[in-house]
């Protein structure tokens, strides 16, 4: 028996403790953390919704939600088809490289059928909801403004296919979500396909 | 000191036997009666205590309006117009409360302005300077998860922008703003949540900064309007010659400006409690609607310096980065200031310049981040942006460059 402190074992046995808590630490905290990912009730009310286009006329927008967030519709006319050629040098990303949509959408019109464009109605920059200004030339806009989507908060400006222009704060197109037509008339929002 | 304590335990009857359990007089001593603060302290010096009181009414306000709110999606609004209209005298708790909000907001930025004048933040303060940036940043989640509670449009519309910041991040951004709403938009589980954040989260470790700011004060001492040291000339009592006991000289003196200050409040919460939508914007008074965004969203006037610098950048990582940097460089004042004296009054022209050029941008910022972003505007908050930045960045260069006058020894006091 001696008096003297066993110092290297009391280091050891600091340190094992130690790391001992920082597991457990570590271990408790994971539960609260993933308590605020999407529950699964918010995941179950995030399913596909169906959408009746039949009564939408050319050049009108259609709102409907799904996941809360705005789902723009719009049937174009053939005029507004032409009015998202030869404006490629105005804008960040006209090929739609670095954008969000479905394999399938990643074209000049960024749809599945040309005169049905779906977007999401939610700006790339900090997500308001950009208003739709269909018509070329809106004072509101610019005197040059060939006809698209104006975001009202920063001022972010978007093509007839939602694609975004330069010397604006939205770095990306509007996304395309994705969906599929269950038949000419009916659209559905959240599921994968588009015109297959 | 130590005589002190023993004079406390040598006392008799129902105190003497506390202050034997637990050293309640000593407390009182240390942090109240025989804490020597400087004696030419000026109007700037009410604001600290002025946010203690503020801090106060938002609780207890707070505590009263969570009898009658309910945190749901379905039923906040309307329990907002309940509360408003049925609960007796529910309409003054809700205006002491909001208007409360901007009230700290007010005598924050004029104790912070006070810092900055008089190099408050200067060694030995930087700790309880970076408590002072923590305990700001605390307020900012407050108010910012208070105001999505009433459910309003732009309720609703602020926080959905606000969240949407962390998507700028690379990689974890679109994970990290899924985690934040719990959901795929900002719906009842975001609002339930921010509820609970709002009142006991972040209250609470408010609470706590709030000790610990106090704790290190009275570890350092309060600075002046002088910048001087009372601590290094000392009576053979060993109080500072040009220290005065807090009380009663200074609760006496913040009594006066606490009576100032509830009046112009009262004037707010009776006869302005919208304060022309600045105080409590007009598009609120609408439910959310998370398909119709407000014609022009712009947050509480507290953060319109801040959204004024990110709508300046035409890139969206860049301006989340400028914005978190324009908050986040304060706390690195201590290190940036080379100035050989502290207080304003002996500083030269070049730090009185930039002071006062970061001054009028920030509340050119403020203005500029309430109106639509034309093209004029977004020029010429970019050009306030620099003018924000170089006041920090620059501070290391004209700070040591700059021509200061000698410091007296003693604080300039006159008594009246």
């Amino acid at each position: 028996m001696t008096d003297e402190v066993d110092e290297s074992r009391r280091h050891f046995l600091t340190v094992a403790t130690v790391a001992t808590g920082a597991v457990g630490a570590a271990f408790a905290i994971t539960p609260f953390l993933a308590s605020w990912k999407p529950s699964a009730k918010a995941k179950a009310l995030g399913a596909p919704v169906e959408v009746d286009i039949s009564k939408l006329d050319p050049g009108a927008l259609m709102k409907v939600e799904w996941r809360g967030k705005a789902i723009y519709i719009v049937h174009r006319t053939p005029q507004m088809l032409a009015q998202l050629q030869g404006i490629d040098g105005k804008l960040r990303d006209p090929n739609s490289n670095d954008s969000d949509q479905p394999a399938w959408a990643k074209n000049v019109a960024r749809s599945a059928k040309p005169e049905y464009l779906v977007l999401t109605g939610v700006c790339t920059h900090l997500g308001c909801a950009p208003l739709d200004k269909f018509t070329p030339k809106d004072v509101t806009v610019s005197a040059d403004w060939p006809g698209g989507f104006f975001c009202p908060c920063h001022g972010s400006k978007f093509d007839l296919a939602g694609r975004v222009f330069k010397d604006v704060p939205a770095p990306l197109n509007l996304p395309v979500p994705p969906y599929k037509f269950a038949s000419d008339t009916r659209l559905m929002i959240g599921l994968d396909g588009g015109n297959a | 000191m130590a005589s002190s304590s023993n004079s406390a335990s040598a006392k008799g009857g129902l105190a003497g036997w506390i202050n034997e359990r637990l050293p309640v007089e000593q407390f009182w001593k240390t942090h109240v009666s025989e804490y020597y603060a400087p004696k030419n302290f000026n109007f700037w010096y009410f604001f600290g205590s002025l946010a203690l009181v503020v801090l106060v009414i938002q609780i207890l306000t707070g505590i009263f309006l969570t009898m009658n709110y309910k945190p749901s999606s379905a039923e906040a609004f309307n329990s907002v117009e309940y509360i408003m209209r049925d609960v007796d005298w529910g309409w003054l708790i809700r205006y002491m409360h909001s208007t409360g909000a901007s009230a700290f907001f007010i005598v924050i930025y004029l104790h912070m302005f006070r810092a900055l004048m008089y190099g408050s933040y200067r060694k030995p303060r930087e700790l309880l300077w970076i408590f002072g940036m923590v305990i700001y940043l605390a307020l900012m989640a407050e108010a910012f998860f208070g105001y999505l509670l009433p459910w309003g449009n732009m309720s609703y519309w602020g926080a959905q922008v606000i969240v949407s910041l962390f998507g700028a991040i690379p990689y974890v951004g679109d994970s990290l703003t899924e985690w934040i709403r719990g959901d795929y938009y900002i719906s009842d589980v975001t609002l339930n949540r921010f509820f609970a954040l709002h009142v006991i989260a972040i209250p609470l470790a408010l609470v706590f900064l709030v000790i610990a700011h106090l704790a290190a004060l009275h570890e350092v001492g309060s600075n002046n309007p002088d910048g001087i040291e009372i601590k290094k000339l000392k009576g053979p009592d060993g109080v500072p010659l040009d220290g005065i006991p807090f009380h009663p000289y200074y609760t006496i003196k913040d009594l006066v400006g606490l009576g100032v200050f509830l009046i112009l409040f009262s004037l707010v919460v009776f006869f302005a409690p919208t304060m022309g939508g600045y105080f409590l914007e007009h598009a609120n008074f609408d439910p959310a609607n998370p398909l119709q965004t407000p014609p022009h969203i712009a947050p509480v006037w507290y953060f319109t310096p801040y959204y004024a610098i990110l709508r300046a950048v035409p890139n969206k990582l860049l301006g989340v980065t400028l914005m978190g940097a324009a908050v986040l460089l304060f706390v690195f004042l201590p290190w940036l200031d080379r100035g050989k004296v502290k207080s304003i009054r002996y500083r030269g022209p070049l730090f009185k310049f930039f002071l006062f050029s970061f001054a009028i941008a920030f509340v050119v910022l403020g203005f500029l981040g309430m109106q639509p972003p034309t093209p004029a505007y977004t020029m010429a908050a970019r050009l306030f942006s620099i003018v924000y930045f170089a006041f920090f960045l620059l501070m290391p260069w004209y700070t040591s460059r700059d021509q200061t006058k000698p410091v007296p020894t003693r604080v300039q006091y006159h008594a009246h």
